[in-house]
């Protein structure tokens, strides 16, 4: 039998830092006068060398980034997030400002549903003017977003990439069915960014990359991983990405650029949206919650660049990477009688 | 010392060899399989359980003890096991024993407030691809300070629900009142601090009550006073190095990871016991703040704590718009990473139908059956649904997989 320890044993603690041996490269999204754009600002995501908060309190060199998604035509948009946004679904340039100004968006995702050969088929001039539009209304950097069609969007985003040079405008995104190579040679020649997009396989993802490297600098490349919905394969999403993020840092150069997350998605999830019993309601909260929460997750795995769409959930996420960007310690003091706290 | 997960190699070599197949398997090298995964318990070999095989039995539980330990709140058919982690990230193997949610009650709510929020705890469950999704403890707080309150409230808690209970007040004697109201249910108490560990450990050494350790974002004082509970005799311990809502939110994130890094990494055993959180701080952080706002607060600060290796949590509400994304993430995050969800393949019938009933047929990955199940049952549909074996994959990837096809379809039909 042991005897009881009289007094506390005290004993040393160090945190031990662990080096990794490749850094995520950083990519510039947007690009000011000085720069060869017409921005009011660049943004520059990426050059972590650590799995987020493994060795720090904090980010460290960059914050994560928002953007909100905009359309270029009326769509069809879950009740909660309409209810926002209602004044403006046909008018991309007023809903740019609204996303930047009220919302606090650090980017914006200017979605061209409308050049869809099965929706409008409209063409990429109009896709061209719509981009004019949103750029003179706001001065974030602007992600482009194509409407899904390899061969369409390749027009689209030639169109665009050509006209705005030297913008480094974020093209969401280059997929595998394209022609990788003439993608890669616009948007090296008029300065723009890749997002590499691939459907949750690191095989497949490295294996797009590779074929960009042959023409495009990986500091112009950002990738995303595909993210499902919570509770529809985000564990898949989430255990992608952490993998992805600890295998670049661990020394898979493929795999070491920004990571952006489509958490718009969330709102696939029937829960986000439907109409629910009484006791799980309301859904004006559930939903954006459900973003939300999608959202965190996969902040934890090091996503750099959220492409979202509620504003609660975006203002939410905001406090919390503002919170964390700040680093501020905890004081022990502010928590301490949550025992005894009433409520 | 880096702990890894034991290879069946490892543990064969430790095996009979004889391949008597006693424990239902094939051959030793089959069971060692099973068994690093999860799948066979040890104790199924007969021979390893003859004496002069303890050493060797003795080096295989170490070998393949968690390298965060499993401590068991409650009694009987009610516990609930928290920790017990083979893994430091869920894609190495699969989490085990999902984050625990405990809803707090306090002894200044009236009987009628406290049996209510009591009886929202125990009926809160959602049914999501054939699990049901559920919170799984109560929490129950001094705010008096009063040891007789403190025990009667327990009273009534553990009279109106078989839930674990977590018994949560600072002061030795308040714990210890409100013991003598559950004296063998084996409940968490909450906390051991540098100023009353003593007490607090005799109490959990008198009760065989697994002892939760607060040192507030200090994790060298967290580490003392494991090494010390630990000296003083305790097995059961749960360390909860702060949660913070806003300054210090980073510190929390840190500080949980680098408690799970010291466990798997460094092979750190002081820190290799289940981690809590506290969401419930977002009603404390500010006066008068709105409910909503705290709900939601304490929800996505409970979400990051769920997926930064948290094995259990204390929250305030009981609102199921907030908590629904929340159990449906711990569901996620907890779910097996090496195979798809599945349902059994074969013939479901929805109402009664007949033979002018219309025939469906969908995938066996859980997410499609389901979202097809409800969608039927909500409409209440009269229909046969017959389920292919596509191997667990959704109707796009399995078309395109060559695994739902016209001729797989036929045979289930036949």
């Amino acid at each position: 039998m042991k005897t009881k320890p009289a007094n506390s044993i005290e004993v040393d603690f160090a945190r031990p830092a662990k080096t990794y041996p490749v850094k995520i490269v950083e990519v510039k999204l947007g690009a000011t006068k000085s720069e060869g754009g017409t921005r009011g600002k660049s943004i520059v995501v990426g050059g972590e060398n650590a799995p987020a908060f493994t060795n720090s309190r904090t980010f460290a060199p960059h914050a994560p980034v928002i953007a909100l998604d905009i359309f270029d035509m009326k769509v069809s948009l879950p009740r909660a997030v309409k209810m926002h946004v209602r004044e403006v679904l046909e008018d991309p340039a007023a809903w740019a400002k609204l996303a930047v100004e009220k919302f606090e968006a650090d980017l914006v995702t200017v979605h061209l549903v409308s050049a869809d050969p099965l929706i409008k088929d409209t063409s990429p001039k109009e896709a061209v003017k719509t981009i004019e539009q949103v750029a003179q209304a706001v001065k974030v950097p602007l992600i482009v977003g194509g409407c899904g069609d390899p061969k369409k969007d390749m027009d689209v985003f030639e169109a665009i990439a050509e006209t705005f040079v030297g913008e480094r405008f974020l093209l969401s995104s280059i997929t595998r069915d394209m022609d990788v190579e003439r993608c890669a040679r616009f948007i090296e020649r008029f300065g723009h960014v890749a997002l590499s997009f691939t459907p949750m396989n690191m095989n497949l993802a490295r294996d797009l990359n590779r074929r960009l490297y042959e023409f495009l600098p990986r500091e112009d490349i950002v990738m995303d991983l595909t993210t499902a919905a919570l509770g529809y394969g985000l564990d898949y999403a989430f255990s992608n990405m952490e993998r992805a993020r600890l295998a670049a840092l661990a020394g898979d150069a493929e795999l070491a650029h920004p990571m952006c997350s489509g958490t718009t998605n969330a709102w696939a999830a029937r829960e986000a949206w439907m109409e629910m019993s009484a006791e799980w309601e309301p859904r004006e909260l559930r939903g954006p919650l459900w973003e939300l929460t999608t959202a965190l997750a996969l902040l934890l795995t090091g996503v750099d660049l959220f492409m979202m769409m509620h504003p609660a959930a975006v203002k939410a996420l905001k406090d919390v990477t503002q919170q964390l960007a700040h680093g501020l310690p905890g004081k022990a003091d502010r928590i301490a009688d949550w025992v005894c706290a009433k409520t | 010392m880096v702990r890894k997960k034991p290879s069946p190699i490892d543990v064969y070599q430790l095996l009979p060899k004889t391949n008597c197949g006693q424990c239902g398997e094939q051959s030793c090298l089959a069971f060692a399989t099973k068994v690093v995964s999860n799948e066979a318990q040890l104790e199924k070999c007969a021979l390893l359980l003859a004496e002069e095989q303890e050493r060797t039995r003795r080096r295989l539980e170490e070998m393949l003890r968690p390298a965060v330990r499993e401590v068991i709140v409650g009694v009987g058919e009610h516990t609930v096991k928290i920790g017990g982690k083979l893994v430091m990230y869920r894609h190495e193997f699969t989490y085990t024993n999902p984050t625990a949610i405990a809803i707090d009650v306090t002894d200044d709510m009236s009987e009628e407030e406290l049996l209510d929020r009591v009886k929202r705890v125990e009926d809160f469950h959602f049914e999501f691809i054939g699990h049901q999704l559920k919170l799984d403890m109560i929490a129950v707080r001094s705010t008096t300070d009063e040891p007789e309150k403190f025990k009667a409230t327990t009273k009534k808690v553990v009279e109106n629900t078989k839930l674990p209970i977590i018994l949560c007040s600072l002061n030795p004697q308040v714990i210890k009142a409100g013991l003598a109201a559950a004296a063998e249910l084996r409940p968490v108490l909450y906390a051991a601090t540098e100023h009353n560990w003593k007490e607090m450990a005799e109490l959990a050494l008198q009760h065989h009550c697994p002892l939760a350790v607060s040192a507030p974002n200090n994790l060298k004082l967290l580490k003392s006073l494991v090494k010390t509970l630990l000296e003083y005799g305790i097995e059961n311990l749960v360390l909860d190095p702060g949660t913070f809502l806003t300054e210090g939110l980073g510190d929390t994130l840190s500080n949980f990871t680098m408690l799970r890094r010291s466990a798997f990494e460094t092979g750190d055993e002081l820190f290799g016991f289940p981690l809590m959180g506290v969401p419930m701080i977002a009603w404390t952080q500010e006066k008068n703040v709105h409910e909503d706002v705290a709900r939601w607060k304490e929800a996505y600060l409970a979400a990051m704590l769920i997926v930064r290796f948290a094995d259990i949590i204390v929250m305030h509400n009981v609102n199921g718009w907030a908590l629904l994304p929340l159990v449906t993430l711990r569901q996620n995050i907890y779910t097996d990473p090496r195979k798809p969800m599945t349902v059994q393949a074969g013939l479901k019938m929805f109402g009664n139908p007949n033979e002018n009933s219309p025939v469906m047929f969908t995938t066996n990955f859980a997410l499609t059956y389901y979202t097809v199940a409800s969608d039927l049952e909500s409409a209440k549909t009269e229909a046969y649904l017959i389920v292919v074996d596509t191997c667990g994959i959704a109707v796009d990837s399995s078309v395109a997989g060559r695994r739902l096809t016209a001729e797989k379809v036929a045979s289930a039909l036949k």
